[in-house]
């Protein structure tokens, strides 16, 4: 039965309830892979219920097999974000940061729906979340020089060392603060020039779709935020063992945080551990850009 | 050719200026203690295969003495010390580093079986500037930009291995006792005895009891140590499978961790190179050591126009190495660590015949005791082959060519390893492009194997976490 004549007929079923005057359209959460939004490949999708446990709407349930296609498409992309300028990369950022203050009423009631708070709470929490996203598109072109350095060798050499991003980094959301939490892992990890595949919060997960949504209209080239949506449990094992992911960050991985840890052992990823209560509020300083960073140191003699 | 070269008289360096002892025991807490169980290990000396000392293997309780020793020392002493004043210790073992040098040179050439050389010229003076470059951090570690306050983490558990055994401790202990750590550190079983020296030095240099302990052993030993749950902070230099291991049983633990692995380094030889300082990088690269070096630059990449006539000058360079006695001050490549590890260079050598590159060494006639394996270069190596990919820890060099700047940094990051590469070029600019693509954590251009305590050192992807040396070492060492 078409939607319409179903709708019409549960009108009808209700008895003397009135018709709205306009049916609104709801929205269908997909997953952000590769600059596109695709729906899960396995089909599925599962319930997104408000703080109160009303009905928000269905996310798409990704499977291990969405979150290889997103750890392919961040490979893809991280050679020509990590070789931006820094400059660039932070006018992107910037823009970013633009387009959520654009969307922030959106991304209030979200947060009200979300996470069950008051509208005033929430507006703070959107308004700190695109602060923090202004904050990491001020630290792209400064991160080389603070965490860079001329080293002064004992002998007749140019000796400097400049951070570079460590490569393609799973990012395990945390699943309280769905969206300054969010912005909070993500905006260190991509303004240092890596790529991420992010796990967001499973039981909020729908400001996580609404971020790539805006990060789909602000000029980040396509592959370097990837957010899947779906269980924790599923999704994050596969991307802690997966060999073409250089980087974890497990601020959302809550229990299962050994387990993910031993099996990024085997590629030896850089792990970046969860902190017990993270406060999203204090300045997080430089603290969750440089578990993401190499280092790297070039020789070259001098003499004419 | 050859009856053009000077047959060279022997120059061997005194063994006079060592005493080795019969038997060493575990330094614990001060003091030399003997180890709770009755097993021995022989320490050989690779270049006649004739035992050179004991030592005792520490088992879990003498691991655990060790940690407990060390967590005193670190609550009570060396914690709450000024930095100024651990500064200074560090500069007292640093000066009895450069007064010892000679002994510590020749001991290390006996036990390792490295060429008298490069213990001398290179390890040695590098010992003595880490102690000495750590030791003025120790009071201003504020400045260091990690965060205002850094505090030391607690008590390390250090597993260093054999191919540079004076110089891997001093790349351990001197940034752990500079910011205020206590240490527990296990050599390598193969080549303990400069380590057991260096425990005299501590006592030497007046250091409180606890701060440096070192309990010699095997695998066992190690792996006691690094499990020990009273250690904060675990830091190992040596395989990559041994690091994963490492890896996973610190792995939902509060201890930090850091890891320098292995290497498959690339040496990138653009066709604007100056070739005959090329050919001496590429020797230093490979041979160097023996090739035990996880740096090694162990593929050399050349482009296609300059192949013949690079190989030929390569070729002609390494006739002239002279391998041979360690302790005779003219030899340029010494003896293999160990049978085992002889065994593993013969195999992987044989591999790559089997796979189909064509093997080529110098006469040479290697004496006849001891370890020892002839420079090898391996022509016709594709990037699929075994030796192309597994790192050999050994003097043999794999050539393969390119022909486009692309081609060279897409073959040079064809590997799970990125420790280090060399780039050989007259033009700054095509330097400068091929450094930024290298995924390597250091990238020597026309130059190799340059060392330096200013100077961070350490990988990407799987060659290991985190960085030794410069500013950056110390990370790794406080929590901010």
């Amino acid at each position: 039965m078409p939607a319409e004549r179903r709708n019409k007929k549960q009108q009808e079923n209700r008895g003397d309830a009135a018709a709205p005057q306009r049916l609104a359209v709801r929205k269908t959460y997909k997953l952000y892979v590769n600059g596109a939004f695709p729906r899960s490949e396995s089909g599925r999708s599962y319930p997104v219920t408000s703080a109160k446990g009303e009905h928000l709407a269905n996310a798409a349930l990704a499977s291990r097999k969405d979150a290889r296609d997103a750890v392919v498409a961040a490979r893809k992309a991280f050679g020509g974000w990590a070789g931006r300028t820094a400059y660039n990369r932070g006018q992107v950022l910037y823009r970013a940061a633009e387009m959520l203050e654009g969307r922030r009423a959106q991304f209030v009631d979200e947060v009200v729906a979300a996470d069950g708070v008051g509208r005033g709470r929430a507006e703070a929490l959107v308004s700190a979340a695109i602060d923090r996203w202004v904050y990491y598109a001020g630290w792209t072109d400064k991160i080389a020089q603070v965490a860079g350095a001329a080293n002064p060798v004992s002998g007749p050499y140019f000796n400097q060392s400049a951070p570079e991003p460590a490569g393609v980094v799973a990012v395990i959301a945390p699943p309280w603060a769905p969206l300054l939490g969010l912005v909070s892992v993500v905006a260190p990890v991509i303004a240092t020039g890596n790529t991420a595949v992010v796990v967001a919060g499973e039981r909020a997960p729908l400001p996580a779709v609404t971020l790539g949504e805006v990060l789909a209209t602000s000029d980040l080239p396509g592959g370097v935020v990837n957010i899947l949506t779906g269980r924790l449990a599923e999704l994050a094992p596969p991307l802690a063992a997966h060999a073409d992911v250089n980087a974890l960050d497990l601020t959302g991985a809550g229990d299962l945080a050994a387990e993910l840890e031993e099996a990024a052992a085997d590629t030896l990823k850089r792990v970046l551990r969860p902190e017990p209560a993270p406060d999203w509020s204090a300045d997080p300083g430089t603290i969750r850009m440089t578990p993401f960073l190499e280092t790297k140191t070039v020789w070259h003699p001098i003499g004419v | 050719m050859a009856d053009q070269i000077f047959e060279y008289a022997p120059a061997p360096e005194s063994r006079a200026v060592v005493s080795i002892k019969p038997s060493y025991d575990l330094f614990i807490d001060g003091e030399f203690t003997p180890a709770s169980g009755e097993e021995r290990i022989t320490t050989l000396n690779p270049a006649d295969e004739e035992p050179l000392a004991e030592v005792a293997a520490a088992a879990e309780a003498d691991v655990d003495r060790a940690v407990r020793a060390a967590r005193r020392a670190f609550e009570r002493v060396w914690a709450p010390m000024p930095g100024a004043e651990r500064g200074k210790y560090l500069f007292r073992i640093s000066r009895i580093i450069q007064e010892r040098a000679r002994e510590l040179a020749v001991l290390e050439s006996l036990d390792n079986g490295k060429p008298i050389k490069e213990t001398r010229d290179v390890d040695l003076p590098l010992v003595a500037a880490h102690f000495f470059y750590h030791a003025g951090w120790a009071d201003k570690l504020a400045h260091a930009g990690l965060g205002p306050d850094p505090r030391p983490l607690g008590v390390a558990a250090q597993v260093i291995p054999w191919n540079f055994p004076l110089l891997m401790l001093a790349w351990k202990i001197a940034p752990a006792l500079a910011t205020g750590n206590t240490v527990v550190l296990k050599p390598a079983e193969t080549t303990p005895l400069t380590a057991l020296v260096f425990a005299e030095i501590c006592q030497e240099a007046g250091l409180p009891p606890g701060v440096v302990n070192i309990v010699t052993g095997a695998g066992e030993t190690g792996r006691a140590l690094v499990a020990h749950p009273g250690t904060d902070k675990v830091a190992f230099t040596g395989s990559t499978e041994v690091g994963r291991q490492i890896a996973r049983a610190v792995a939902g633990t509060p201890k930090r961790l850091t890891l320098e692995l292995g290497g498959k380094g690339a040496n990138i030889v653009y066709d604007d190179a100056a070739l005959d300082q090329a050919v001496e990088g590429i020797v230093s690269g490979i041979f160097f050591n023996q090739g035990h070096v996880c740096c090694a630059g162990s593929r050399l990449l050349v482009q296609e126009s300059i192949a013949d006539e690079l190989l030929a000058r390569l070729k002609a360079r390494i006739e002239r190495l002279r391998m041979g006695d360690p302790l005779d001050k003219n030899t340029d490549i010494g003896a293999i660590n160990s049978a085992a590890q002889l065994a593993r260079i013969r195999d992987l050598a044989r591999i790559g015949e089997e796979e189909g590159a064509q093997g080529w060494s110098p006469t040479c006639e290697p004496p006849e005791r001891g370890y020892w394996f002839a420079p090898t270069v391996f022509t016709g190596v594709s990037q699929a082959h075994r030796i192309a990919r597994e790192e050999i820890f050994g003097p043999v060099l794999s050539v393969l060519t390119f022909r486009t700047p692309d081609e060279a940094v897409a073959k040079a990051n064809n590997t799970p390893y990125g420790l280090s590469a060399g780039v050989w070029t007259e033009k700054g600019s095509r330097m400068l492009w091929t450094a930024d693509r290298l995924r390597a954590g250091v990238v020597w251009s026309n130059t190799f194997n340059k060392f330096d305590p200013a100077s961070p050192f350490g990988g990407y992807k799987e060659s290991g976490y985190g960085r030794e040396g410069g500013r950056h070492g110390l990370e790794g060492y406080l929590a901010g």
